[in-house]
């Protein structure tokens, strides 16, 4: 591990992708997402034994095919954005993860929709797990709830990434970005830049060609079907392997929370205020949003669930599959812009406490 | 016996995709020959676009990348600046780089990306089947103007290859046709030069080629071809619009 600072949120982030060998960036300027362009705009010409290639495009649409041409050639690059900037970049998602390109995304959620608003938010959920381009595609998407765990979450993209040759997205969000905390870097990432193990450029099909060539279009039913089956493999296997998640209290709880990034750290705080009342409160934090941890609720049979979003309730879908609808599941709702305070919650687990 | 023509080397067994009469694949092969002549398959990546060339991969050994729809300029960026010892040409039509990726060509060449750029110009949309283009002529009939350009419906005609010599970033821009013979070896050459400067690391290079699609037109090819000579010369005119090598 590295060193000990007090840092911005962007900025520790930016920084462990830096030091995760991430050696291009390009970028459009969006609230709250911009200190991680910036940061690597200083970089380029601060720390010029980093070899870092900064780019402002001028759309978040040509960033991120930006991004597919570089990662294509085999080397490490990434863009942060926010809500209607991932919304542009959604084609080139699409692409990517059918041409089978490791690209890595901060997305820095905030509320929308439309122009939205620029505070803090999680209203691209479903556009984060559901593939939010065209076709049949997910995009494995990693939710810290500090600065310390985004900046490993942010190293671990790459290596995702790389691993299963698709987009990684890292979720932030507005709180997450701005806060200042104390944070301990990562170090230097030890994997080697994909173009030193292998050539991604033969992502294609190695095997029968020499070329590399990438393609994503599909002539006729034999690759339609060929190409399909071949992601869906890729997306299986990530559900396999990847889900991640933490769970606290669950056993003896008869209320769960359910909270992911920012909001999650409000509903610990909530969880505590219950139980220093007598209330039973647990709470799962799913840190995976794709692949979903529904496994984390496998053994929670006889419980009430409060699924805690800063959205109109998103998630809640996922819950509820996760649950099989067998169990009630309740929801507590806030717009974003500003936090709900541990009280707010604690409102709500009170209130569900009743319900019989 | 001297071998004075054969079949470029880079060239697989693939089958010309392109109709009777189109000019796409003179513009393939013209692109094959520089390759072997320049000793650049090992070297260099092509990023197609989307449209009548989107099958085009098939017809060449080397690497290849085929981009989102109007996109190409913003993935070569990323190959680009990622390997900037590549040779990189980016092969779009009018359809996809006027209109779905103005932004993309335009920014490219503002930034002044070191990469070449054939722009196919057919004055209409081939694969999807004949609707208007940017580049579509005044009064020119399409699916979607069925009679002829309007400039309340669509405005007026681009020149691309002059909008884009008015860039710093660019420091070579060219209008040639495939006409005839002549026509064509002077495509050849304009597209050698723009190799040429782009190794030298000098800029962006910019061909546009004006480029029959008989199919779409509902002409005969040789009326096509005359149709070219005759008509679209004059939104289109033949030339070098920018020539500063040693600027940038």
């Amino acid at each position: 591990m590295g060193e000990k600072v007090f840092m911005q949120g962007n900025m520790a982030m930016a920084e462990s992708a830096i030091r995760a060998g991430c050696k291009l960036f390009f970028g459009y300027p969006i609230t709250p997402s911009s200190e991680v362009a910036e940061y690597f705009a200083k970089a380029m010409f601060n720390r010029p034994e980093e070899e870092i290639t900064f780019i402002q495009a001028e759309t978040e649409v040509s960033a991120f095919n930006m991004i597919a041409g570089a990662v294509a050639a085999g080397h490490r690059a990434m863009t942060a954005t926010s809500g209607p900037g991932f919304s542009l970049g959604q084609e080139a998602m699409s692409y990517m993860s059918c041409a089978d390109l490791p690209a890595v995304v901060l997305d820095i959620m905030r509320p929308g929709p439309g122009d939205g608003d620029i505070m803090a938010g999680q209203s691209d959920y479903y556009q984060l797990t559901r593939g939010g381009g065209h076709g049949d595609y997910r995009n494995l998407i990693l939710a810290p709830y500090t600065v310390e765990e985004g900046c490993r979450l942010m190293q671990e993209a790459f290596v995702l990434a790389e691993k299963y040759h698709n987009p990684v997205v890292v979720a932030s969000d507005g709180n997450l970005a701005k806060l200042r905390e104390s944070v301990e870097l990562p170090g230097r990432l030890e994997v080697p830049a994909p173009e030193s193990q292998y050539n991604v450029l033969s992502g294609f099909d190695p095997a029968e060609r020499e070329k590399h060539v990438y393609l994503t279009g599909m002539n006729g039913v034999a690759e339609v079907i060929m190409i399909n089956e071949r992601l869906q493999k890729k997306f299986k296997a990530i559900e396999e392997n990847e889900v991640r998640y933490e769970r606290y209290n669950c056993e003896d709880a008869d209320i769960v929370l359910v909270a992911y990034g920012s909001l999650a750290r409000v509903c610990i705080s909530a969880m505590k205020l219950a139980r220093a009342e007598g209330i039973k409160v647990g709470l799962v934090r799913p840190i995976t949003l794709w692949p979903y941890p529904e496994k984390a609720f496998a053994d929670l049979n006889g419980k009430k669930f409060l699924c805690c979003e800063l959205s109109a309730g998103q998630m809640i879908d996922d819950v509820k599959l996760s649950v099989e609808n067998k169990h009630d599941v309740y929801l507590f709702s806030r717009w974003g812009s500003i936090l709900p305070s541990p009280k707010e919650v604690l409102a709500d687990i009170r209130k569900l406490n009743e319900v019989k | 016996m001297k071998t004075i023509y054969e079949r470029p080397k880079i060239f697989t067994d693939a089958i010309t995709t392109y109709c009777g009469g189109c000019g796409h694949g003179i513009v393939n092969k013209l692109i094959a020959e520089l390759i072997d002549e320049m000793g650049l398959q090992r070297n260099g990546v092509i990023v197609w676009p989307i449209g009548c060339s989107c099958l085009a991969d098939k017809f060449y050994d080397m690497d290849q990348i085929m981009a989102l729809h109007g996109r190409a300029p913003a993935t070569a960026t990323g190959i680009k600046r990622a390997e900037p010892h590549k040779f990189v040409l980016v092969y779009q039509g009018d359809g996809d780089m006027v209109s779905e990726g103005m932004a993309e060509i335009m920014h490219a060449a503002i930034r002044g990306e070191k990469f070449s750029v054939i722009f196919i110009n057919n004055a209409i949309y081939g694969m999807t089947g004949g609707q208007v283009a940017p580049t579509t002529l005044m009064g020119q009939k399409a699916t979607t103007a069925p009679l002829g350009r309007e400039a309340v419906n669509s405005g007026y005609p681009i020149n691309m290859a002059e909008t884009l010599a008015s860039l710093k970033g660019v420091c070579y821009s060219e209008r040639v046709t495939v006409t005839s013979p002549q026509n064509v070896v002077k495509t050849k050459k304009a597209i050698k030069k723009a190799f040429d400067l782009q190794l030298a690391g000098k800029g962006m290079t910019f061909v546009e080629v004006l480029s029959p699609c008989p199919t779409n037109w509902s002409m005969q090819p040789v009326k096509a071809l005359e149709w070219i000579d005759t008509v679209m010369v004059e939104q289109y005119p033949l030339g070098v619009f920018k020539d500063e090598e040693g600027e940038n």
